[in-house]
């Protein structure tokens, strides 16, 4: 029962942690998905390109990420201590998944439907809007969905370079041995994690095309 | 009056693997000529890999053919920016390709919306169309494809071919997906069409029956080249060893 009384205690401080831990999640999904969606798709155009952009992609996911935040602190514009290189970090690791799921969301269509829309007289551009990427939605928004529960996992080390978040607890916690403390942190964060995977699934469950 | 479908001296060669001196081209379609007048079928008839549904592409610039020359209503399509050729010519295949987040309705009036018909002309259309091809409006406007069993799909196929009244249609087996009772259903029904519409059609497929059927002429293909070109008697009378390979398999 500590837990809640440490929460009873510190509300405020605790709302303010979960207010900018959400902010670095939505923030970060957010440009990633700006970046990532149209980027997939300029893979399906050119294919070439798919093998180098998403090996730069998966590098980035290689890297553990309390390195990357180190990496990151030295880089002028967008280094530096606070969420600004917590936030450019968490989109190089949501990249992958949004990329990679819109290359495959609009070029897994069926090409008897591309064929068929094509020869129909249907321009590049309508076949994307109309066809190619309301049908690749589901798998587009499962990329999403893999972004993000990962995001709000890997936002608790942001804290570590001092952009804030639930993170603080835990490594306040780790730092003076307090299994309390580590959970007022942890526990929001699995909650927050598991609360996005909930939601997301269910978008892309009502998005799943049967093909026909 | 202008054929729908004039196709003269047709060729496609696809592009060599490989550089300079060793770089050779693969010739697909060879010389091939015919035209189809209003109201007319051409079936062409082929084995498998014999160039008849390149043909096809060559004709609506799925792919674009390395010689010759093809006019479509009078029309040369090389002249036409490809997106409006398309929208003139009916392209019905065998995997139908419905697009499955439309309804029926939807998809038959496709090419009518991208044109920009009035909504109201649209729905009209597509209600005439959907009875046209034996489907009752009412309860199938608003199905979804995957609803439909494959002969109701291919239905919804021919219609949404027909939906902007193009002047000529292009038909890549499209009955050869389907089980040998609603094919032989579909054949009949299609027969019967034919006549009414009044447009060219070039029907491609391998069945030998099928062909003599639904075609007002066979043209048969061979190793990229028309090799046979006729009515369907001069095809059964016909010496060449493809007719005649063809008819003891008929």
């Amino acid at each position: 029962m500590r837990l809640w009384e440490f929460y009873a205690r510190n509300s405020q401080e605790v709302l303010g942690l979960v207010g900018q831990h959400l902010y670095l999640v939505a923030i970060s999904t957010g440009a990633a998905i700006v970046i990532g969606v149209p980027l997939g798709i300029l893979l399906t155009r050119r294919p070439a390109w798919r093998g180098p952009v998403l090996g730069v992609a998966n590098v980035f996911q290689t890297v553990p990420s309390l390195a990357l935040f180190g990496f990151l602190i030295p880089l002028p514009f967008i280094g530096g201590i606070g969420a600004t290189t917590a936030i450019v970090a968490l989109v190089l690791y949501a990249l992958l998944p949004i990329v990679r799921n819109t290359y495959e969301g609009v070029a897994g269509v069926d090409p008897a439907v591309r064929d068929a829309g094509r020869g129909m007289g249907m321009t590049d551009w309508q076949l994307l809007t109309q066809v190619e990427l309301p049908l690749g939605f589901g798998v587009i928004l499962a990329g999403v969905r893999v972004a993000t529960v990962v995001s709000v996992g890997t936002a608790t080390i942001a804290a570590a370079i001092g952009a804030g978040g639930l993170g603080v607890y835990i490594f306040r916690g780790v730092a003076v041995v307090d299994d309390t403390l580590i959970l007022a942190g942890a526990l929001p964060a699995a909650l927050m994690a598991l609360a996005a995977d909930g939601l997301l699934g269910v978008a892309a469950r009502r998005f799943a095309w049967r093909s026909g | 009056m202008t054929k729908p479908l004039e196709v003269e001296g047709l060729g496609y060669d696809l592009p060599g693997r490989g550089k300079g001196e060793r770089r050779k081209s693969r010739s697909l379609v060879r010389d091939v000529s015919f035209t189809v007048g209003a109201g007319e079928t051409l079936v062409l008839l082929g084995r498998s890999g014999s160039g008849k549904t390149t043909t096809l592409k060559l004709i609506n610039r799925l792919l674009e053919p390395t010689s010759g020359e093809v006019r479509v209503a009078g029309e040369r399509a090389a002249d036409l920016p490809v997106t409006r050729l398309r929208r003139r010519i009916g392209y019905v295949i065998q995997d139908v390709g419905l697009f499955p987040h439309f309804t029926v309705e939807r998809n038959v009036g496709l090419v009518p919306r991208i044109e920009a018909w009035p909504p109201a002309r649209i729905a009209a259309r597509v209600r005439e169309l959907l009875a046209l091809v034996g489907l009752d409006p009412d309860s199938f406007a608003g199905r979804y494809p995957h609803e439909l069993s494959g002969g109701q799909r291919q239905r919804v196929g021919v219609a949404r071919a027909l939906a902007a009244d193009p002047p000529l249609l292009l038909l890549d087996e499209p009955f050869g997906a389907l089980d040998p009772i609603t094919r032989v259903e579909l054949q009949r029904e299609f027969a019967a069409l034919e006549g009414r519409l009044g447009k060219g059609m070039v029907f491609v497929t391998h069945d030998v029956r099928e062909g003599l059927l639904l075609g007002s002429r066979i043209g048969l293909m061979l190793q990229g080249r028309l090799a046979f070109l006729g009515t369907p008697d001069e095809f059964r009378r016909s010496d060449n060893p493809e007719c005649r390979a063809f008819m003891a398999a008929a």
